[in-house]
């Protein structure tokens, strides 16, 4: 026994109650659609050769196992440049975002003549992945960690400045005003009422890039630009399997026991 | 730092004392791994041609090679930006379909055991580590140099970030819907696709969109490692220093960028 | 009709949720549910659908036992019991009327439903749903667009669309404002007297409660303290409830 919910059809009289058109959704559907197939035809990927290449890669998996672990000895060298590499490039970089963070942020009184500008050439030099740096310092400078240290300075310069003036712009306006208000200068103003609340962020930023950073050194040396990815290519090109996979090891647990340190120190600055 | 020294200033003198010694063992770290960073870059001083390189370089960047945009019978500027957007669509359409069962499994709410979604998250966290770089070149050696391998290490790669991302908003989710989904009889699937599904999938469109934008920056340099797109003509450029090519090639990434921040951005506000 | 035969449910950590019930409901009536929040109203509704075990006895909903069921035979008597929550339970980004056939999905396959294809009768039964809650209007827009009253009207329509003989109505009205809130609650009245569908609702309003329903159960610490018509649900019956005097926050007053 079924509640006696009529079936009947409802008066469709009003328009305002019929169903609305769906063609905005429909059509978004059909364009990515197309949009896909497209992609496939022009780089001749298609969803088959997905399925047969994803099992060349475990085949891949297979021979880099066991690892060549005598290989340790001679590898842990260049890791640790490419640490230095990060650090290096972090650090400058960071050092130079300080006062283009300034300038960019809307709430120190800069005048937007000046202001929108550097922003324009935060987004700019942001668009350029560290790796194109690298090629291009490598071509500079010439094969070496510098290249890749002055890559690492620039990407961080853009990451850290912007991630800095947004935080810059965040802060408490009172004590800026209670400064302003006591006569303090502009300079003043940001030694005392800006710097105290924006530091923890910055270093909070300086850690994050930090990290993002060693990842970025461990391929430089595919380029050229000195630390680990040097070797990986050689292992590589040579079809050293067991020493690219103690290679790629070693990359993780150094990537996993920054990531947890910077982590660690980051929780407690903020 | 600093506002460990000044929150213990008001207790007793030990503390102070605890804090300043605190102090210095930071500072002296600090410049001890300064020191030791330094010592492993040889820096052997600018060398002489760097002064022309450098001027090379900016006469490049100031005279694009315009006539690289468009060469008819082949590799130009157009066809190599054309195929790192291609790479970074795909590469995103297949992460996200790839990341879809990784992100349940990594969210708390979608099992009864901690361990299951402990595990995924593991997973996800691994799979985060590995630079697309080398997954790049991990499947150069796989399936050979080109487009292929470029589409597979972006898949992959984005689905440690992309399957985070996922698993987070499954956990987000409003329980309610489910059980009254429950409550009227619906299955598992159903319960799925009625309640789960129409409240993750605008954020997971969103978050896909953002991966497209970091995708397409990493898709212009799979092509230092042979994995398609328009690093590929940028490296030769950069071993023969046509510096005039390598300028206008990293005019049209910028464009390309940007214009697809544009449009991708625009999209992701009209889905939420 | 819904029985409870001896039922009884201590969660894991101890805490004694309902304790020896023997209750009968008949077809038609609109039972009250009141007492003190942790008295177990919750759990009392709850088990009834089995979106909450119980720990003893036997619950049947029109002679069929939904606490030994299946799990495909759950899934059919749920099918017949339509559950109203406090906080709607909407999926508010999908359309009302989407929201409404969500309640037709034990009616189809699996495959079926994840097609999203409804039959035409289903979304006319729905569209008639949402006319039954004065709603009709709003079919096409986003549940997160209507007011609370409109969203909890909206889930009304689902329990009907869903052709329910039951109506469980967990805390209905407890973030609705009084005037919304009696709307509501007309809704209610009406279907269960239109339709004759039973319907079990908990409130902590004592003059609501006194107001709609036929027959009126108090619980406290889990167990059935008071039983009868609201006639004899006087202040002093529902002082025995509470273990304490009425205060005026149980009171929605304005009638």
């Amino acid at each position: 026994m079924k509640t006696p919910v009529s079936t009947a059809p409802i008066n469709p009289a009003a328009p305002d109650l019929s169903p609305p058109h769906k063609y905005k959704q429909l059509a978004g559907w059909l364009v990515l659609f197309a949009v896909l197939i497209a992609c496939s035809i022009r780089t001749d990927v298609t969803p088959y050769q997905l399925i047969v290449g994803l099992p060349q890669m475990g085949s891949l998996l297979q021979e880099m196992f066991p690892p060549d672990w005598s290989y340790l000895p001679t590898i842990w060298g260049p890791m640790m440049e490419t640490v230095q590499i990060a650090i290096l490039g972090t650090t400058l970089g960071g050092l130079l975002a300080i006062p283009v963070a300034l300038l960019c942020a809307s709430n120190l009184g800069i005048s937007r003549f000046v202001s929108l500008p550097a922003r324009m050439m935060l987004n700019l030099i942001r668009t350029i992945p560290d790796l194109l740096f690298a090629a291009i310092f490598v071509a500079v400078f010439g094969i070496g960690p510098f290249a890749g240290m002055l890559a690492l300075v620039f990407f961080s310069f853009g990451l850290i400045a912007k991630l800095t003036f947004e935080a810059i712009e965040a802060i408490d306006p009172g004590p800026l005003e209670a400064m302003s208000a006591v006569g303090a200068n502009r300079m003043q103003i940001i030694m005392f009422g800006v710097v105290p609340q924006a530091l923890p962020y910055f270093m909070s930023y300086l850690l994050y890039t930090f990290e993002v950073n060693v990842r970025a050194a461990s391929v430089l040396g595919l380029v050229g630009a000195g630390g680990i990815g040097l070797l990986l290519d050689r292992a590589l090109g040579l079809f050293r399997y067991d020493r690219a996979s103690i290679i790629v090891l070693l990359t993780l647990v150094i990537v996993l026991v920054i990531d947890y340190g910077s982590t660690i120190i980051r929780r407690k600055l903020l | 730092m600093k506002n460990t020294t000044s929150a213990a200033s008001g207790n007793t003198s030990g503390s102070v004392l605890g804090s300043r010694i605190r102090f210095a063992v930071i500072t002296l770290v600090v410049i001890a791994v300064y020191f030791w960073s330094v010592q492993g870059i040889h820096f052997e001083g600018i060398q002489g041609t760097a002064g022309t390189v450098s001027k090379s370089i900016l006469q490049g960047f100031l005279h694009p090679d315009w006539s690289f945009v468009y060469i008819p019978e082949g590799e130009d500027l157009l066809r190599g930006l054309l195929d790192t957007l291609v790479i970074s669509i795909l590469g995103t359409v297949v992460a996200t379909v790839v990341c879809i069962p990784f992100a349940f499994w990594a969210s708390t709410n979608m099992s009864r055991h901690l361990a299951v979604s402990g595990s995924g998250k593991i997973v996800l966290s691994v799979i985060r580590v590995f630079p697309e770089i080398v997954v790049a070149i991990l499947f150069i050696k796989a399936v050979g140099p080109g487009s292929f391998a470029g589409v597979l290490a972006l898949g992959i790669h984005s689905v440690g970030m992309l399957g985070k991302l996922y698993s987070e908003t499954i956990e987000s989710i409003d329980r309610g819907p489910q059980e009254a989904l429950i409550a009227s009889g619906a299955n598992r699937l159903q319960v799925l696709r009625y309640a789960v599904l129409p409240q993750v999938i605008p954020q997971f469109l969103s978050y896909s969109l953002y991966r497209f934008e970091i995708n397409i920056r990493s898709a212009t340099t799979l092509g230092l490692v042979g994995a398609g797109g328009i690093g590929t003509p940028l490296i030769f450029a950069l071993q023969v220093r046509n510096w005039n090519r390598v300028g206008i090639i990293l005019l049209g990434i910028i464009v390309l960028v940007i214009l697809t921040d544009l449009v991708s951005g625009w999209v992701r506000r009209r889905i939420i | 009709m819904i029985e409870f035969d001896k039922v009884s449910k201590v969660y894991p950590n101890g805490t004694v949720g309902l304790r020896n019930i023997n209750l009968t409901i008949q077809e038609g009536e609109l039972v009250v549910i009141v007492g003190l929040s942790g008295a177990g109203k919750s759990t009392f509704l709850r088990s009834i659908n089995r979106l909450t075990d119980i720990s003893e006895g036997e619950i049947r909903v029109n002679g069929k036992s939904v606490t030994r069921a299946s799990g495909s035979q759950i899934r059919h008597i749920r099918r017949d019991i339509g559950m109203i929550f406090q906080s709607f339970n909407l999926i508010k980004r999908s359309t009302v009327i989407r929201n409404v056939l969500s309640g037709r999905v034990g009616y189809h396959s699996t495959l079926r439903t994840m097609l999203g294809w409804f039959p035409k009768e289903d979304v006319d039964l729905s569209l008639n749903a949402l006319q039954r809650v004065n709603i009709r209007e709003k079919a096409y827009i986003r549940a997160d667009q209507l007011s609370g009253g409109q969203q909890q009207r909206v889930s009304i329509a689902r329990a009907l669309a869903q052709e329910a003989r039951v109506i469980l109505a967990d805390e209905p009205v407890a973030s609705l404002d009084p005037l919304t809130t009696r709307q509501v609650m007309d809704d209610l009245k009406r279907i269960n007297r239109d339709m004759n569908i039973t319907t079990v609702i908990n409130l902590h309003f004592i003059d609501l409660a006194r107001e709609y329903a036929t027959r009126i159960v108090g619980l406290r610490a889990g167990e059935v303290v008071f039983d009868g018509t609201p006639e004899e649900a006087t202040d002093e019956a529902f002082a025995e409830i509470y273990g304490r005097p009425v205060m005026q926050d149980e009171l929605l007053g304005g009638a």
